[in-house]
C-alpha cells in the first residue's frame, strides 16, 4: 500500500526553489546510479562526489522551500512524496545515464549553466538563496572543469569516443533550451531581484560550450527547436522510473528511518 | 586495473601551509590533468589538503627491497653520526 503524495502550495518563490531543488536531486540521483559501475574506480568516486554535492544543494533548497511554504512539508516529503507531475526539474537532468560519454555531456551542459547561474544568484536579494548560491557555485565550478576535461578527451579521443560523445550532444541538445526559460511566476521574482534572468546567461553558456566543443573537435547541433515541459511537471517517461526507485522505501514504509 | 591508456600516478598532498607534501597513495589516470582531478576526488574528500602533486609512478626510481642489507644496515652501527653521540663541554652552554 503506497503512501499518498503530499500537496504543495506553489507560491512563486516556493515553486522557484523547488525547481532548483528538483534539478539538484534528480541529477544527483542519476550520478549516484553510477556508483559501482563507472569505467574506472577514480571516476566512480568522482561521480559519487558530484552526486553528493548536488544532494547537499537539494537538501538546503528543499528545507528552505519547506520554511517559506510554511506548512508541514520538509525536505524528505518534497523528495519522497511528490508524484512525477509534481516534480519541476529540467528534462535534461532526468535523461538516462547511457554510456559514460552521455553522462558527461549531460553533466557538461548543465554544469556550464549551473556555474553561471549560481555565481549570478550570489547577488540575490533573498539572503538564503544567496548563501546557497555561494556554496553551490564552488561545487558547480568543479563540475564544469571535470566535465570539460572529459569532453576534450572523449571528443578528441578515439573514433569511438568521438562518435559516442557527439551522438549524446546531438540527442541532448534539444533539452538545453529549458535552462533559459522564464515563465510568469519567475518574472515577478526576477523583477524583485530575488531571481536572475537566465536569458542573460545564454550567450555566456553558449560561448563556454562552443569553445570546449570546438577544442574537442565536436560540432554544435544546428537544430533550433527545444523541448520544454519539466518546469511545469510534463516529464519524459524516464522520470517515473527514477522516482519509483528513489521513493520506494518511503512509499512502502512511511516514515521509515535508518 | 592498469591499462596502457591509464598509467599509474603517485599522489602527494600538503595538508597545511608550512608542511611538506606527503605521499598519500596512487591512482590511475590518462594524463596529468585527469590525475590531478582524480586525486582531488579520491584523496581530499574530507578536507585533507591545500595542495596536490601528482607524479607519474614510472618517473620514480626506487631502491630494491632486496638491497636492504647493503643499502641501510651499514648506517646502523655509525652511532657517531648522531649529534647526541658527542658530549658538549659545559662552557659551550646551549648551542
Amino acid at each position: 500500500m503506497a503512501t499518498a503524495s503530499i500537496t504543495v502550495s506553489e507560491t512563486p518563490l516556493v515553486l522557484y526553489v523547488l525547481r532548483r531543488a528538483d534539478d539538484a536531486l534528480i541529477l544527483g540521483h542519476r550520478l549516484s546510479e553510477w556508483c559501482g559501475y563507472a569505467p574506472m574506480m577514480e571516476e566512480d568516486m568522482a561521480l559519487a562526489n558530484m552526486g553528493l554535492d548536488l544532494l547537499g544543494q537539494a537538501r538546503e533548497l528543499y528545507s528552505y522551500a519547506g520554511i517559506i511554504e510554511g506548512r508541514d512539508n520538509d525536505e524528505d516529503k518534497f523528495a519522497y512524496l511528490r508524484d512525477v507531475r509534481q516534480y519541476r526539474n529540467l528534462l535534461l537532468l532526468e535523461q538516462p545515464n547511457g554510456d559514460f560519454a552521455r553522462t558527461m555531456v549531460r553533466q557538461f551542459f548543465y554544469a556550464a549553466f549551473a556555474d553561471l547561474y549560481w555565481r549570478a544568484m550570489m547577488k540575490s536579494a533573498d539572503a538564503t538563496l544567496a548563501a546557497i548560491a555561494a556554496k553551490s557555485e564552488k561545487e558547480s565550478a568543479y563540475h564544469l572543469r571535470h566535465s570539460s576535461e572529459w569532453m576534450l578527451r572523449l571528443g578528441d579521443g578515439t573514433e569511438e569516443s568521438h562518435r559516442r560523445a557527439q551522438g549524446a550532444v546531438d540527442d541532448l541538445w534539444a533539452f538545453t533550451g529549458e535552462m533559459f526559460e522564464v515563465d510568469e511566476s519567475e518574472r515577478a521574482l526576477i523583477d524583485a531581484g530575488i531571481a536572475i534572468d537566465p536569458a542573460g546567461l545564454h550567450p555566456h553558456w553558449l560561448k563556454t560550450v562552443s569553445s570546449v566543443m570546438s577544442e574537442a573537435t565536436m560540432a554544435l547541433p544546428k537544430r533550433e527547436w527545444m523541448q520544454k515541459g519539466g518546469r511545469s511537471g510534463r516529464h519524459s517517461e524516464h522520470l517515473g522510473h527514477l522516482l519509483s526507485e528513489l521513493q520506494a522505501m518511503q512509499r512502502t514504509f512511511p516514515g521509515v528511518t535508518w | 586495473m592498469g591499462t596502457p591508456n591509464t598509467p599509474l600516478w603517485e599522489v602527494f598532498i600538503r595538508s597545511r601551509n608550512g608542511l611538506a607534501h606527503k605521499h598519500v597513495g596512487s591512482l590511475h589516470a590518462a594524463d596529468a590533468t585527469l590525475a590531478l582531478q582524480a586525486a582531488r576526488d579520491i584523496y581530499t574528500r574530507r578536507g585533507e589538503g591545500l595542495s596536490i602533486w601528482v607524479v607519474p609512478s614510472a618517473a620514480i626510481t626506487a631502491s630494491d627491497p632486496t638491497d636492504k642489507g647493503m643499502m641501510f644496515e651499514p648506517a646502523e652501527s655509525k652511532i657517531y653520526r648522531h649529534p647526541t653521540f658527542y658530549e658538549v663541554p659545559e662552557e659551550v652552554g646551549h648551542m
